[in-house]
């Protein structure tokens, strides 16, 4: 059996993203089975940049403050209201670094499963067409994840 | 080194993951037994391919450096 990897992305900000990304893809490569499981603010990365989402007032309010989409996410230091994501990201190109939807795109290519959480989906409100279409493998929850990391030799919470 | 490789991957001006990624994507294609000449300027490669040789079973032939231009030669085993 090959060796497993697996990794909780919890977090949206680009540059733990992209943390996350770089050692899916090479677990991935190095013959690994890996699987990523987006939950919490991570789920923005598989998220349409959509205005509004949500069933209720409260998650229409927070999804509007909280947008998704790969290819906006905010940097964990020095935001500065999005200036600072656009300087990493004109720096990243410049360094011959794949942007983020790029590195989903790679990770999809390089069969790393892709695992959303359904307790988020539900308590944000989102629906099945919110998500980039065919970007997630599996809806499942803590048991599934926990079952496939107690099989896995590597393990990441990001 | 003189190697005469069957492939060779161009990963010039691009940082970790890519050229592994890369890398594994190419042998995928390849057979048994050829080789691969790797292209790099990433640093990190002279300890990353070693290490990916190691973890995937396959034969970590040498590197050549020359101003900061990596040739790094794997040989396909699985």
């Amino acid at each position: 059996m090959a060796d497993k990897c697996t990794i909780v992305v919890f977090s949206g900000d680009i540059d733990k993203v992209f943390a996350a990304f770089t050692l899916a893809t090479t677990a991935a490569s190095m013959g690994m089975e890996t699987e990523m499981f987006f939950t919490f603010w991570g789920l923005n990365i598989l998220r349409k940049p959509k205005w509004f989402s949500g069933r209720t007032l409260l998650q229409k309010m927070m999804n509007l403050m909280n947008r998704g989409g790969a290819d906006r996410l905010p940097l964990s230091k020095f935001n500065l209201l999005g200036l600072g994501p656009a300087f990493m990201k004109i720096m990243m190109k410049r360094s011959g670094v794949p942007a983020i939807p790029e590195m989903l795109d790679l990770a999809k290519q390089l069969n790393v499963k892709i695992l959303a959480c359904t307790t988020t989906f539900t308590f944000m409100g989102f629906k099945e067409n919110d998500f980039i279409e065919g970007s997630i493998d599996k809806f499942v929850g803590a048991a599934y994840f926990l079952g496939e990391t107690k099989e896995a030799k590597v393990s990441y919470f990001i | 080194m003189i190697i005469k490789a069957d492939e060779t991957l161009d990963t010039f001006g691009l940082l970790c993951p890519m050229p592994i990624v890369k890398t594994a994507l190419k042998v995928k294609e390849m057979q048994v037994g050829q080789t691969l000449e790797v292209l790099a300027s990433d640093d990190g490669i002279k300890e990353d391919m070693p290490a990916w040789c190691r973890s995937t079973g396959n034969e970590y032939l040498g590197i050549e450096e020359q101003n900061g231009e990596y040739r790094v030669y794997i040989r396909k085993l699985k």
